[in-house]
């Protein structure tokens, strides 16, 4: 990437604590010949079976920092840690895309099995293996549906169905809800929430929505504008413990002390950068 | 009566008005009967030809050449357009030969292909696969390099190897393309066959066609004309089967 620290991405190193660290993090692309920092240093520890959200105004790279822990884009500097069990063979990472992602041509059922058959499981073992989940995503009795034959919602429960089977030590969501319409929206919130807190899986979980990340998140990552910056990271478990219910969460006096919180956090950083594009 | 309903008997109506007037006028000697002909003579040729098998001998010679010729010309444009599209190196081997030589009309190289191949059957099925290759070639190029970049994303993602990205991301992801490259090609295919067999062969509808012109049995000539029509209708709608088979996620 033609800078001086090269970025190292540590594969399964075992260590005490935490599920994910990231130190110092930083990204930078070309832009017409010029530099553009997307990342600039972003340090964060994510414990194990802890949801975080990152909320940020647009452009501000929450983005490519998931795209960079799912390693399809590289860092420019630092370091990405992935804690695994001693002996575990489950795959690091698995992707829950913003769009739709859902293979065509696949049956819902060959679609959930993806990864499984890219670590080579033979098919009767994954689909085994991936029934319990397609039930519980909401998906059974659509097991051999093509996805041109469901909602853009049964699409995305699919791809949350996908990545949940693949097992991994970390999933990673960048606003799988963010194109469904507002009451599916809830729904899948909820059910989210459900099979996550069953499966307790260390989740990242991008989203343009402070709602959203009040209702879902254990701890809020807040992202400043371009170059991305950690601002503030707020702890909600503390507020809101779990189980949680979405309905008791919104209707609660501390929910809007939260988001006014926050609100004013971010609005700073959508007012600058959205000068930031008007100069540009 | 509706609009749509008054559409429909038009449609049907127009080709039965102008095969009676086509009648008409060779009954009536408007038209010089030793070259056009009547409807109804054609038709009585086609039964006469059909009753002694000397129609099916020419339908199945010219029909067997295309699917060969087709079938051959069908996987080795896949094959080659799947490698192009996914490999950087066999685009700068094959893609300026290909985009050199595309041009060519491609009953021009008939002579050459006879000398390589010889009279027989060999030269018919290489002359078809030629013009194949290169339709369906480029539409399967041109299908992988459009395939959304998400499900790369996603294959990468979950770490599918070199094979599984090919046989379950990059072939059907560029399927519908592939199947537009073959419907193309198949009306191609039925034109060769039939300047490929007017000029070098002893069977086939190409073959019916030009002889029959040549010994001025224009009858004969219309049955051939007939019979590559259906013919050229029946193998588009076997690809149309093919494709609701095949790519069943195509939205219609």
């Amino acid at each position: 990437m033609g800078s001086a620290t090269e970025s190292k991405y540590h594969e399964g190193v075992t260590l005490p604590a935490p599920k994910l660290r990231l130190a110092n993090l930083t990204r930078r692309f070309i832009l017409r010949r010029r530099p553009v920092d997307a990342l600039a240093g972003v340090s964060l520890d994510v414990a194990s079976g802890e949801f975080l959200a990152i909320v940020g105004p647009s452009g501000c790279g929450k983005t490519t920092l998931l795209r960079i822990v799912a390693g399809l884009e590289t860092a420019t500097g630092g370091e990405i840690e992935i804690r695994r069990e001693p002996g575990s063979t489950r795959p690091l990472n698995a992707m829950v895309f913003q769009q739709e992602s859902v293979f065509p041509w696949m049956s819902v059922r060959d679609n959930a099995a993806f990864g499984l058959k890219a670590r080579h499981i033979p098919r009767r073992e994954r689909y085994a293996l991936v029934q319990p989940i397609l039930e519980t995503a909401g998906l059974k009795g659509f097991e051999d549906a093509l996805p041109y034959q469901l909602s853009g919602g049964m699409k995305q429960r699919v791809a949350l169905a996908r990545a949940f089977a693949n097992d991994p030590e970390i999933l990673l969501m960048d606003e799988p809800f963010a194109a469904l319409d507002e009451q599916t929206k809830l729904i899948l919130q909820a059910e989210l929430l459900r099979i996550w807190e069953a499966s307790g899986k260390t989740v990242l979980y991008v989203t343009h929505s402070i709602d959203e990340a009040i209702t879902l998140a254990d701890r809020i990552l807040v992202m400043s504008a371009r170059p991305g910056r950690v601002k503030d990271l707020i702890d909600v478990a503390s507020i809101f413990p779990r189980p949680r219910d979405v309905a008791a969460v919104k209707s609660s006096p501390r929910y809007g002390e939260l988001f006014g919180r926050i609100w004013g956090q971010l609005r700073d950083e959508v007012l600058a950068a959205a000068q930031e594009h008007d100069a540009a | 009566m509706t609009r749509k309903h008054v559409n429909r008997i038009i449609a049907v109506a127009t080709p039965i008005l102008l095969l009676a007037a086509w009648e008409l006028a060779a009954r009536t000697n408007a038209i010089d009967t030793r070259f056009f002909s009547s409807p109804s003579a054609i038709f009585e040729e086609f039964f006469s030809m059909a009753r002694s098998g000397a129609l099916w001998t020419h339908t199945e010679a010219s029909l067997v050449r295309v699917l060969v010729g087709f079938a051959i010309g069908t996987i080795v444009g896949v094959v080659l357009g799947l490698a192009i599209g996914l490999f950087p190196t066999a685009a700068a081997i094959f893609e300026p030969l290909v985009n050199a030589t595309f041009p060519i009309p491609k009953v021009g190289l008939l002579p050459l292909v006879i000398i390589l191949f010889g009279l027989g059957e060999a030269s018919k099925y290489a002359i078809i696969a030629i013009a194949v290759v290169y339709l369906v070639l480029i539409n399967t190029v041109s299908g992988v390099r459009t395939i959304d970049r998400i499900y790369l994303d996603v294959g990468r993602n979950y770490h599918a190897g070199k094979l599984m990205m090919f046989t379950d991301v990059a072939l059907p992801g560029a399927l519908p393309m592939i199947m537009a490259g073959m419907k193309i090609s198949m009306g191609v295919s039925l034109i060769i066959i039939v300047t490929a067999e007017s000029l070098a062969a002893k069977s086939g509808i190409g073959y019916l066609i030009w002889t029959s012109w040549q010994v001025f049995e224009v009858e004969k000539m219309y049955v051939g004309l007939f019979v590559s029509a259906i013919l050229g209708f029946g193998l588009a709608l076997l690809l149309d089967w093919t494709e609701r088979l095949l790519v069943p996620w195509k939205r219609r």
